[in-house]
């Protein structure tokens, strides 16, 4: 069997044993559901209320103002249309960013067709908003501005902190998808000035199928989910219980091991980035250089296509992403490298390699080891590989 | 994904190259799509002798290149051009829906540097 390297850990991360060992318990024995008035129910509750707490804790924020959600997508998309239905008396302009992911993105866009104006705020080449620019796009009918904490793709860490006071001091709501920065960077949503969060389970080594909307005590929102009173008559549905203890204990266990995989994923990080210079030519970091996420590493190789360049990766059982068109069915490589600056074929030759906890320098160097030749073998099919190289230019 | 023929063509493909003195070149596609196909070709008494490539692009575009270098090598001119993306995708043995354009781009290719050969041929006679 060929070794395995598991670094799509954007994608989805594999599940804390200790949560799997919370969560079991939840679909058996522990069945009930938390409305009930009985024991059974009760049960259920208190576990619910547990979860709520740990979750809040690790944003520090208010059990109150924490609502479990089937998904970051489901988050995101109510903070955007739940806000911007409440207080479409107020105005109904709202802010973004062109480098959202499409959970915001394409929601902005469905507001778009409903009466809704969306400015979609340029970035810089490392795929930074700049807060002078959300000063400038801000009016009078601004309701809501939603820039995401991290990039998913490039792993940027956005200016949060600037973006929250901007939209404090003119009483508009502030939205940031949290998704990639949950566990991977501090959050706290009081420091920050934020008023609402989204997070998701299975990028912090929790389930998939479970996320959370962070709403600060106060913001008038819409509910998108109508029905039987659950999530305090914002979110109903009768509650999965054992993917919403996962996410307690997984939000703990990130929340408490922050300091130390920052640690471990910045020194693997930085050695792969290094190594990756040194060993190949013609390759372009992409993102921020310091202001990025600890576990994300994101290369341009010229001259190559990213499915290509994945594929092979996977023959020698290296598991990463890329922002190529092809691996989304469009035609268009990624929205966010474009939205940097690189030109198309640039874009369609980017790899995604996204570190977790997991992984260790046995894996960097396993990869540092195969990715050279995969990259060369590439260039060489290529025939843009020659002219660039300055060789004599064809008919 | 893809199946064993695309992979093996993608993993071993046949015929990459350039050829120096080409009777015929055709490049298409675009960077903006992601894919370029560029292809060279060697023609002798009207039948094609060698036959290279280079692509820039999916793992399914260097297999519909690599597949179609083999199903024209050796053919006549004529034959090389009846040679549709149909016959291509049938040869690997199925491609997924949004990779058909790859054999596109094959069909399209060959198409290219034969039309190029043949102006050519034009431009040597009339000068």
């Amino acid at each position: 069997m060929t070794k395995r390297v598991y670094v799509d850990n954007s994608a989805t991360t594999p599940m804390h044993p200790q949560v799997l060992e919370e969560m079991l318990p939840y679909f058996t024995e522990k069945f009930g559901n938390p409305s009930s008035i009985h024991s059974f129910g009760r049960e259920a509750k208190q576990a619910m209320d547990r979860a709520r707490d740990r979750v809040a804790k690790s944003l520090g924020a208010r059990s109150g103002e924490i609502y479990f959600t089937g998904s970051g997508t489901e988050a995101d998309n109510w903070a955007l249309k739940g806000t911007a239905y409440a207080n479409r008396n107020r105005g109904n302009h709202i802010i973004t960013s062109k480098v959202e992911h499409h959970a915001v993105l394409h929601t902005c866009q469905y507001l778009e067709k409903h009466g809704f104006d969306v400015t979609y705020l340029e970035v810089d080449e490392f795929g930074m908003v700049n807060p002078e620019d959300l000063k400038k796009e801000v009016n009078d009918k601004t309701v809501l501005i939603s820039i995401m904490f991290a990039n998913n793709e490039i792993g940027t860490i956005q200016p949060v902190e600037e973006i929250g006071k901007i939209a404090g001091e003119r009483g508009i709501y502030f939205h940031t998808d949290a998704v990639q920065a949950m566990g991977n960077t501090a959050i706290d949503v009081e420091r920050l000035n934020i008023d609402l969060l989204s997070i998701s389970a299975h990028k912090i080594r929790g389930p998939k199928g479970v996320g959370a909307l962070y709403i600060k005590k106060g913001v008038k929102i819409d509910n998108l989910v109508h029905g039987g009173a659950q999530e305090r008559k914002k979110r109903s549905g009768t509650e999965n219980i054992a993917a919403v203890v996962g996410l307690g204990k997984a939000a703990q266990l990130a929340s408490d091991n922050l300091e130390g995989h920052v640690r471990k994923m910045t020194l693997l990080r930085d050695r792969l980035i290094g190594g990756i210079r040194e060993k190949i030519e013609h390759v372009r970091l992409n993102g921020h250089p310091t202001q990025r996420l600890p576990n994300n590493i994101n290369f341009s190789f010229d001259f190559i296509e990213g499915e290509a360049l994945l594929l092979s990766l996977d023959m020698v059982g290296i598991a990463a992403s890329s922002g190529s068109a092809c691996t989304s069915g469009s035609l268009d490589p990624s929205h966010v490298l474009l939205a940097t600056g690189l030109c198309h074929e640039t874009a369609h030759g980017s790899l995604r390699i996204s570190l977790g906890d997991i992984n260790t320098e046995e894996d960097i160097d396993y990869i540092l080891e195969q990715l050279p030749p995969i990259v060369e073998r590439l260039r060489k099919l290529s025939p843009l590989f020659k002219q660039c190289e300055g060789g004599r230019v064809h008919v | 994904m893809y199946n064993e023929t695309v992979m093996e063509h993608f993993t071993n493909p046949r015929n990459v190259g350039e050829i120096e003195d080409a009777d015929g070149i055709g490049e298409v596609g675009s960077p903006q799509c992601g894919d370029i196909m560029r292809i060279y070709l060697k023609i002798e008494d009207n039948i094609i002798k060698d036959i290279k490539f280079k692509t820039f692009g999916c793992a399914s575009a260097i297999a519909s290149s690599s597949i179609m270098t083999e199903m024209v090598k050796g053919k006549t001119v004529e034959e090389a051009l009846k040679l549709t993306n149909k016959d291509v995708v049938e040869k690997l043995g199925g491609l997924p829906a949004p990779k058909i354009h790859c054999s596109v781009l094959a069909e399209d290719a060959i198409t290219k540097a034969i039309e190029d050969y043949r102006q050519k041929q034009k431009a040597k006679n009339s000068g």
